[in-house]
């Protein structure tokens, strides 16, 4: 993919949705970390109980397998705005964040933010920016795909209305017509590259030569629809084949997104610097890591796997 | 079962207070002085919340680290608990329950609703140190359907934390429960020397349940751990001497030595023929005091 000697943070992907073989390209491409926000899952919760399972799922199961695949994995806890509209829901799912927002894999609340721009939307932004403010934590801001401007410029006037240092806000999913403004007021901003609805990693290329790296940092944002985990790699490429220096490919691929949410003191790059190599057989604090029933490979098989092996054992 | 439950019931307390003088011996000062005022806390009537982020904050503090514990101390925690040895013990997880074992003192409805609802919220390693306190816990006679749960998790982590070194299961789990942890240790891959009271608690049907698991392996051309073939012994008869004896034509020397400590555990009456057949090995187990535990360890180095 790009140099080999490269490192990668996806700070935004949606890993339950995606496959093993998705683990497998993105450890090889170079990723070390993922951050999985909270979101709805493309149908509607129609109960807190799944939302109460889903929040499991991100801080346990899914940690559990990317670790399996030699990625560390960390997720953000919140309510989305989508679902933020079902206020039967809603209500309970706010007394769920307090019970997850303290674990150890747990980096900001979010994504959080507008959808419709509805009252709803807006009545549990602003308890969820609170909340973080309480307990100190970092927030992801989800922006709309729809009246896009407008809900960025919203979002960053209710977190400062309640107190958040733009420090600890990462505004997510911008684009050319904000990404200005979320500079000028010192907010970390994301880009995510997501084909079609989102940005295209040629515009990102443009922007970075436009307005620099300060803060700046990009993301996939894969998820159940057509998306692509190596949106990170691919785009660090890219940057780098459009004479962008390393250096700078460097910060907006993996050491931005490292120092945006390693002031939350729970991502940290030591996690994956000190990761002994992945041998499935192998035991993982004092533990084997792997699921059972089949032989367990090392890492350089699952590096280098013989795609032409019609054999399956 | 055993009468365990009633004694664990009233010493909860003087094993708290053995895991504080072990994490004050192995926390820097600060560290300790943070665990013991957010004991201290919690057993004082703390909000929901404090509890929730206490419990997850531990290894913040603590660190990972997998703690060493000596032979006077481990002999300490099996006199206060019966089977019980602090290994494979992290500083958070120890940190945990020590915790838990703090918000006890709140009594047994709120100790027990609280501590389900972190077991349901779990993150893997609130999983692990939740799992692994169950031999500790006031009430154990309460915790019988979450061990069963834990043994059906899909992470071997949490799984091992019930059936590894874990005094609970072969005390308060029903015989299918029970034999649901060695096959399943069997089926991840997962040590079965490890697993307290496998051979008090060895039975015929875990036994038949083990050969035709070791026949699902054969048909499928993989190889089957020699430990298995320990909790079967006692209940070697005639029906599996055709297995028996494919165990002991295996290439692996540790293969056939555990045929052989099978037969020697057996009561079957065609084990003595095929014992003298291989008179050399059963003098190589003998004159190196090979036991299970051997057999276990040495397959897990060699698997790994």
């Amino acid at each position: 993919m790009s140099d080999d000697d490269m490192m990668f943070i996806d700070p935004h992907v949606h890993m339950i949705s995606r496959t093993t073989d998705d683990y497998n390209a993105m450890r090889k491409a170079g990723v070390k970390a993922v951050i999985e926000p909270a979101f709805w899952v493309g149908q509607p919760r129609t109960n807190s109980g799944t939302m109460l399972d889903y929040f499991s799922w991100i801080v346990g199961w899914e940690r559990f397998r990317a670790s399996q695949f030699g990625i560390q994995h960390y997720c953000t806890i919140g309510l989305n705005a989508k679902e933020a509209n079902n206020e039967a829901l809603a209500e309970e799912a706010m007394d769920l964040i307090p019970r997850y927002a303290g674990k150890e894999s747990v980096v900001a609340i979010g994504e959080i933010g507008y959808d419709d721009m509805t009252k709803l939307e807006e009545k549990y932004f602003i308890e969820q920016v609170q909340l973080a403010k309480k307990m100190d934590m970092l927030v992801l801001v989800h922006t709309p795909h729809r009246n896009k401007k407008e809900g960025t410029i919203r979002s960053m006037d209710i977190c400062e209305a309640h107190g958040m240092d733009p420090s600890k806000v990462i505004i997510d999913h911008n684009n050319e017509e904000t990404v200005k403004a979320v500079l000028d007021r010192g907010y970390w901003t994301a880009f995510t590259i997501y084909p079609g609805t989102k940005m295209g990693n040629e515009r990102m290329v443009d922007i970075v030569k436009e307005y620099g790296t300060e803060r700046i940092f990009i993301d996939s944002a894969a998820d159940w629809g057509h998306s692509d985990p190596l949106g990170v790699p691919k785009t660090a490429k890219l940057m780098l084949e459009r004479g962008i220096s390393k250096e700078d490919v460097k910060k907006v691929t993996y050491q931005n997104a490292l120092d945006a949410y390693g002031q939350s003191g729970r991502f940290n790059e030591e996690d994956w610097l000190n990761r002994p190599p992945i041998d499935q057989s192998q035991t993982f604090s004092g533990n084997t890591v792997l699921r059972g029933g089949h032989r367990p490979l090392t890492e350089e098989e699952l590096d280098n796997p013989d795609e032409d092996d019609l054999i399956i054992e | 079962m055993t009468n365990l439950s009633k004694q664990s019931d009233y010493k909860y307390r003087e094993i708290r207070n053995l895991l504080e003088n072990w994490l004050q011996d192995r926390l820097d000062k600060d560290t300790f002085k943070w665990i013991q005022e957010t004991a201290e806390n919690l057993a004082n009537q703390p909000e929901d919340w404090e509890l929730y982020t206490s419990f997850s904050g531990v290894p913040q503090h603590t660190g990972k680290n997998v703690l060493e514990f000596s032979d006077e101390e481990m002999d300490q925690a099996e006199s206060l608990r019966k089977n019980w040895k602090p290994v494979e013990w992290a500083a958070d997880q120890l940190g945990r329950v020590y915790l838990l074992l703090n918000f006890a003192e709140n009594g047994k409805s709120e100790f027990l609703e609280k501590i389900e609802k972190i077991f349901v919220t779990s993150d893997l390693g609130e999983a692990v140190a939740l799992y692994k306190g169950l031999a500790l816990y006031p009430f154990p006679e309460e915790f019988k359907n979450r061990a069963a749960e834990g043994v059906r998790s899909n992470m071997t982590t949490v799984f091992n934390a019930v059936a590894h070194y874990n005094p609970y299961p072969s005390e308060y789990l029903d015989e299918e429960a029970w034999n649901q942890i060695v096959l399943k240790a069997l089926f991840v891959e997962s040590a079965l020397y490890k697993i307290v009271g496998l051979d008090g608690r060895a039975n015929k049907t875990l036994a038949k349940m083990l050969v035709e698991y070791a026949h699902e392996r054969w048909s499928a051309g993989r190889e089957v751990s020699p430990e298995l073939w320990r909790p079967v012994g006692p209940f070697l008869d005639e029906e599996y001497s055709d297995d028996i004896k494919k165990v002991l034509d295996h290439p692996d020397k540790i293969q056939k030595y555990s045929a052989l400590l099978a037969l020697m555990s057996s009561d079957y009456s065609g084990k003595d023929e095929l014992i003298d057949k291989h008179k050399n090995l059963v003098n190589e187990i003998k004159d190196q005091n090979l036991t299970w535990d051997d057999i276990g360890k040495e397959f897990e180095e060699k698997d790994s």
